[in-house]
């Protein structure tokens, strides 16, 4: 077993988008390298060296018998913490460029 | 009527013999509930009035004479499973304001039943953890000591069955969160066949494992709920087609020793022999067996299901559902709604997640992960060529007292033995194997009993026997 890989918690909270506080940060900088050497114990294991690849099939729905338009939009948008005029209410997505 | 011992089974007979009505029935729990679940706190909401309201309409068809199994039958539910226009928050406080937009497919199933829905039961924040302290409400307590955990994550399903708060309940399992909150509350769990039970409608937390099952006080009532919520739905892309698989007796005990010698305790494992005698005494043959890669579960459960819910839990994000902090930009209203909204076990597992799945590590953990799932699956395909089931216990311990897990890693050691039946996607039971002392406290252990896909029915048939040893 090895030391482990180097583990930047900020550096994942910041492309799992969750903030996270400084105290929380140095426990995760302990736990996560702990958590990680123990499922470490799988990569002696000799596996198939081909890659597992599920047999595939068509899971998805036939396109048919569709329901009403607008039938569910009340419903779903209700559900969203700010919405106006039948839309999603979202920050601005493109921002100019801040120096 | 005498709630401690009622089942489903015989509120069936009682019900349709007129000895009480449903509303009777309905209103005997709602009193134990006001009584008795501000100690135990199984429920995170009780619908005192839409409860009242569909047991006079179980009522109404029960005079018709148009009962099925389920009318009239009071029952707790999962946080995590929907019903159009009630919170579901997953015990979380992203999702504490979220009315479900639709019924889930099991929900839709027990409706054409007609059964009397109590409330809504805690459990550990998105179904993640084992004793429900990770609940954003406060956790649930063990009806048969309120210093100890309830087990998780469906703990709050099964302190309200255990606490005579509920008939039964339903949970869902993705590590063991039906099995292990059963065994340390000393009632019966069915962790069902992967793909038996439709997903539509759960709110997800590792999807190639997670399963909707039964909490309930006997293995026949386990068949009940069962038989009213199994078969395919073409809601959910993993649900299996329908198929009849023949029932066969079964007659072969398989006992993986090896795997045992996992730190069960010594009174734990006295329980296990003990049930396996009765089983001899009543003609099963008792073998054992190798499973050889059934110690390599957990960390494969401990990289699998992180990256799950790590993807899964992607869309909460403080935009389209639940919780939103308002903040500058975008990206920082999706920082923060999720920073607040989750809970520290949630956070930890979704940073473990994104660091499996991550460029340049993925092959080590994620794939490597899965390719050992594999090895897993074909150690149970393998041992069911010569067995008719694999019998472990269900936990290596009784309920363990609230914060004496702190530590992540001595957590997840709580499902060794529940979680290689997930990943290989089998039906599990778990079934009271008797009690054991603890601080002058009696605690109930479980017997697990691992099935071939689909047969849940030999789960059925050894269970009622180890009830009638």
């Amino acid at each position: 077993m090895t030391d482990g890989p180097k583990v930047d918690i900020k550096a994942l909270a910041d492309l799992a988008r969750v903030e996270i506080s400084d105290v929380e940060m140095a426990k995760l900088e302990k736990e996560i390298p702990d958590i990680l050497k123990f499922v470490e114990q799988i990569q002696g294991v000799a596996t198939d060296t081909k890659p597992v690849s599920p047999e595939l099939r068509n899971v998805m729905r036939t396109d048919e018998h569709p329901h009403a338009t607008g039938e569910y939009t009340e419903r779903i948008l209700k559900a969203a913490p700010a919405q106006k005029d039948n839309r999603v209410v979202v920050k601005q997505v493109v921002t100019r460029k801040q120096k | 009527m005498d709630l401690s011992k009622l089942t489903i089974a015989q509120a069936r007979k009682d019900l349709d013999a007129k000895k009480y009505s449903a509303l009777d029935l309905t209103n005997a729990y709602l009193e134990q509930i006001r009584a008795k679940d501000k100690d135990i706190h199984a429920y995170l909401e009780v619908w005192e009035d839409s409860a009242r309201e569909e047991a006079k309409k179980a009522d109404e068809l029960i005079a018709a004479g148009k009962s099925l199994p389920l009318t009239g039958i009071p029952l707790a539910i999962k946080d995590n499973i929907l019903i159009e226009g009630r919170i579901a928050s997953a015990a979380s406080k992203i999702l504490e304001n979220y009315h479900a937009s639709y019924d889930s497919t099991v929900i839709k199933k027990l409706k054409a039943q007609a059964p009397v829905f109590l409330g809504r039961a805690n459990m550990d924040e998105f179904a993640m953890g084992s004793s429900t302290e990770n609940s954003a409400y406060g956790p649930s307590k063990n009806p048969h000591d309120i210093t100890r955990v309830p087990g998780g994550s469906s703990g709050g399903s099964a302190a309200a069955v255990a606490g005579d708060l509920a008939l039964a309940a339903l949970g869902s399992d993705t590590g063991g969160s039906i099995r292990q909150p059963a065994a340390l509350t000393g009632i019966v769990g069915l962790k069902t066949t992967y793909g038996s039970v439709s997903r539509f409608g759960l709110i997800a937390m590792g999807s190639s494992l997670d399963q909707i099952g039964p909490l309930t006080k006997s293995v026949e009532d386990a068949k009940i709920l069962f038989d009213a919520i199994c078969g395919y739905d073409r809601y959910d892309s993993t649900s299996l087609p329908e198929q009849d698989v023949p029932a066969k007796k079964p007659n072969v005990i398989g006992v993986p020793r090896g795997f045992l010698k996992e730190g069960v305790n010594p009174d734990v494992l006295e329980h296990f022999e003990k049930t396996l005698m009765a089983l001899k005494a009543k003609g099963y043959e008792v073998r054992d067996i190798e499973l050889p890669n059934l110690s390599y579960g957990l960390a494969v459960y401990y990289i699998v299901m992180p990256a799950e819910v790590s993807t899964n839990l992607a869309r909460l994000d403080g935009i389209r559902y639940g919780l939103s902090v308002d903040a500058p930009t975008i990206k920082e209203v999706y920082e923060k709604s999720r920073g607040q909204g989750f809970g520290p076990e949630t956070r930890r597992r979704i940073i473990l997640g994104t660091f499996v799945l991550s460029s340049g590590y993925a092959d080590a953990y994620y794939r490597k992960a899965k390719a050992v799932r594999e090895l897993i699956r074909a150690d149970f395909a393998k041992a069911f060529e010569s067995v008719d089931v694999v019998v472990t216990p269900t936990t290596t311990s009784p309920a363990f007292t609230f914060g004496s897990k702190s530590d992540p890693l001595s957590m997840y050691l709580e499902d060794i033995f529940t979680v290689p039946v997930n990943l290989a996607g089998v039906p599990a039971i778990s079934v009271p194997m008797g009690v054991v002392e603890r601080d002058g406290k009696q605690l109930p252990v479980g017997f697990q009993i691992i099935a071939p896909q689909r047969a849940e029915e030999t789960l059925f048939t050894i269970g009622k026997d180890i009830e009638q040893a």
